[in-house]
């Protein structure tokens, strides 16, 4: 009843019964391009669901990673508008993604600080920033982004954004490197018990860095994606944003304490997000801060399960 | 830094004889600098001291209408919904606690007191004037109690479910916003009743009225913690649960409060906050205050970790806060450089904190 793939599972059961629920009460819910839509729409917050995911993982947490978003797609913009070449651009966010995500690393890691209240700082940091570069949004004329944001690639029976693309394949890499790398394992042995990782020989120090490098690195990763979708840089993106990935990764099964779960979880907890979403638009009647409520709601039932089902493990 | 403790053995063996003048004042400097309170007191003397400098008439208090005017008292007037907020926050972290959904308590009270209270316009004796919806008390009670209803929420989850303190209150930080725009279907509710805004920016014996509230929460809970077993209860659940609960202390029933009356602090603050500004919004009221809350604690010298706390270092804190934001926006910098200091000051704060960087800093010496 407690392994990885309960949780996960109910996850999945509550995604196909919410699309079944949408399937039945409203005509063309069904869609495939509805379908796809989710993906496109939440193909930034799908990243930085899966930095996030490697992040909770470890044991750890990043809330700083919306504001990177803003602060990417400010720095993106303002350099594109220089007049920069726009992949030296994507280049350079998505290195000081990873510089940034490292930093706080290495600040929870070496001075033994408590990941929230660092990547709390760094949240503020980071939106601060942004409104040191402007006040205004600012608009993305480069003909790469617009392109970006215009093309659709053929997928089975509709189309996606290449932005989607790029967030499942960045899902496939990051499924693959923890199942079968020996980061992904130390990944997972470390959100464990850190203790013990440590005494096995595990190189702690560069795991815990390397995960907040790389949920750094899916945050500047889902301000380019998000730049793509909005075309401007502006410091008010993504408000809470770091609230819907902790929110997505803890309904896709994995426990906030650590070591436990799926980083495919992630998927599944956009999709559900992302459902939601489109359930109350599909309505029209329901007014969208609707999704805050039930999102608050989902949460609370999986802390719930997860909070009983490690009670049931420990006794048994 | 420290100087020299004085020898132990001779000294103190000698009795009643007077030590040498030098080695008594020493240790005495050194306690007064190793008090907790030293470094925020520190810090905010030195803000207030850059302000002396720089702001001319920052010292200067002048009287209108039998009311005190003056950037000093503005500043504290603007601190008190924070400081109200980081008294609740200082016992909850006092128990290895935390609580996020602070600003979204504060937009449901300030929502459901602004709704209920609302004001309609009557014409007495030829005479227009706004009479409340709902009669006050009630309306303030029925906030507060919202509010207690969000904190006992927290404490159940928290206590009784042992949910993890920051995900536990992330549910109801979420929802909560979500459910004050429901109420108020996601319109900015004004308020017009003249009363109501007594509590925001009214002002007794001379100071704000908000003020003296705070002083009162402050002097109820201090009396409470020193002069019952309580902050003792809460010190030793912070440095250890389960030795506290062996040791015959109901945690579960002392986390559950704290929790109660860190919303209960926040549903004041909430009361304030929509009574000064004369309106709610249930988007952006208190936003982001639990993480200026959590700064304050932390700047006031408690500990992250548990155990240790003082109330009047989160006062301190959160004066050092308002009287930085105060300052950036008098010196005419850009407002939102705020954010960029503030998190400067975090990590500082952090570092200072941390036994890791203490060691690397005395090996460096």
């Amino acid at each position: 009843m407690s392994a990885p793939w309960f949780t996960s599972l109910v996850t999945v059961i509550l995604l196909v019964v919410l699309l079944a629920a949408g399937g039945g009460a409203y005509e063309g819910f069904l869609s495939g391009q509805v379908m796809l839509n989710l993906l496109i729409d939440n193909a930034h917050l799908l990243v930085i669901a899966v930095g996030m995911g490697y992040v909770i993982l470890a044991g750890g947490i990043d809330l700083s990673v919306g504001s990177v978003l803003a602060l990417t797609t400010m720095i993106a913009a303002w350099l594109l508008n220089a007049g920069w070449n726009p992949l030296a651009v994507i280049a350079i966010v998505l290195a000081f993604g990873a510089v940034f995500g490292a930093f706080q690393g290495a600040l929870i890691h070496y001075f033994q600080l408590q990941p929230f209240i660092v990547t709390l700082a760094g949240m503020f940091l980071a939106r601060g920033l942004c409104y040191l570069i402007s006040i205004e949004s600012i608009t993305i004329e480069d003909p790469l982004f617009v392109a970006a944001s215009q093309t659709q690639i053929p997928f089975i029976g509709g189309f996606i954004s290449p932005s989607a693309a790029i967030a499942l394949a960045v899902l496939a890499v990051a499924i693959w490197a923890s199942r079968r790398t020996a980061f992904g394992r130390g990944v997972y042995a470390i959100g464990g018990n850190e203790q013990s990782a440590l005494m096995m020989g595990l190189d702690v120090a560069r795991t815990k860095i390397g995960v907040y490098a790389f949920s750094g690195f899916c945050a500047a990763l889902g301000g380019v994606l998000f730049a793509f979708y909005m075309l401007s840089g502006y410091g008010q993106h993504a408000q809470g944003t770091e609230l819907d990935a902790i929110a997505a990764v803890v309904i896709g099964g994995t426990l906030l304490t650590g070591g436990y779960g799926y980083v495919a979880g992630a998927l599944s907890g956009v999709l559900v997000l992302g459902t939601i979403q489109t359930l109350i638009a599909f309505d029209g009647t329901l007014s969208s801060w609707w999704t805050k409520i039930v999102i608050g709601g989902l949460l609370f039932l999986f802390c719930v399960v997860q909070r009983l089902l490690s009670a049931r493990s420990q006794q048994s | 830094m420290a100087p020299p403790a004085p020898a132990p053995g001779p000294s103190g063996a000698s009795g009643p004889s007077t030590p040498p003048a030098a080695t008594k004042a020493a240790p005495a400097r050194a306690s007064l600098l190793s008090h907790s309170l030293a470094k925020p007191i520190l810090a905010l003397a030195a803000l207030l001291v850059l302000d002396i400098i720089f702001i001319p008439g920052f010292l200067s208090l002048e009287i209108k209408d039998g009311h005190l005017y003056g950037p000093l008292i503005d500043i504290l007037n603007r601190a008190a919904p924070l400081m109200l907020a980081a008294l609740g926050m200082t016992l909850v972290i006092a128990t290895r606690g935390i609580d996020i959904s602070v600003g979204a308590v504060v937009a449901l009270s300030g929502t459901v007191a602004a709704m209920l209270i609302g004001g309609t316009m009557v014409i007495n004796n030829g005479q227009p004037e706004y009479v409340a919806n709902t009669p006050m008390p009630l309306a303030l009670a029925a906030a507060l109690g919202i509010a207690i209803l969000c904190g006992a929420w927290n404490g159940v989850l928290v206590a009784g479910l042992k949910l993890q303190p920051i995900v536990a209150t992330l549910i109801l930080m979420v929802a909560g916003r979500g459910l004050a725009q429901l109420f108020t279907d996601g319109q900015i509710v004004t308020v017009y009743y003249e009363p109501f805004f007594f509590l925001g920016s009214g002002y007794l014996l001379g100071l704000p009225f908000s003020l003296w509230v705070v002083a009162a929460v402050l002097l109820v809970v201090g009396l409470l913690l020193k002069k019952t077993a309580l902050g003792l209860f809460i010190q030793s659940v912070g440095i250890n649960p389960v030795a506290a609960r062996l040791a015959g202390i109901r945690t579960a029933t002392l986390i559950f409060f704290t929790y109660v009356f860190c919303s209960t602090c926040a549903g004041m603050a909430g009361l304030m906050i929509s009574s000064n500004i004369k309106s709610a919004d249930a988007n952006n009221a208190g936003l982001l205050l639990e993480l200026d809350a959590i700064l304050a604690v932390t700047l006031g010298g408690t500990s992250l970790a548990g155990g240790k706390f003082s109330l009047v270092g989160s006062m301190i804190g959160a004066l050092i806060i308002q009287t930085l934001t105060w300052t950036i926006y008098s010196l005419g910098v850009p407002p939102e450089v705020n954010m960029v200091v503030k998190a400067i000051v975090v990590f500082i704060v952090c570092l200072s904190q941390s036994t890791g960087f203490q060691k690397l800093w005395k090996g460096r010496k």
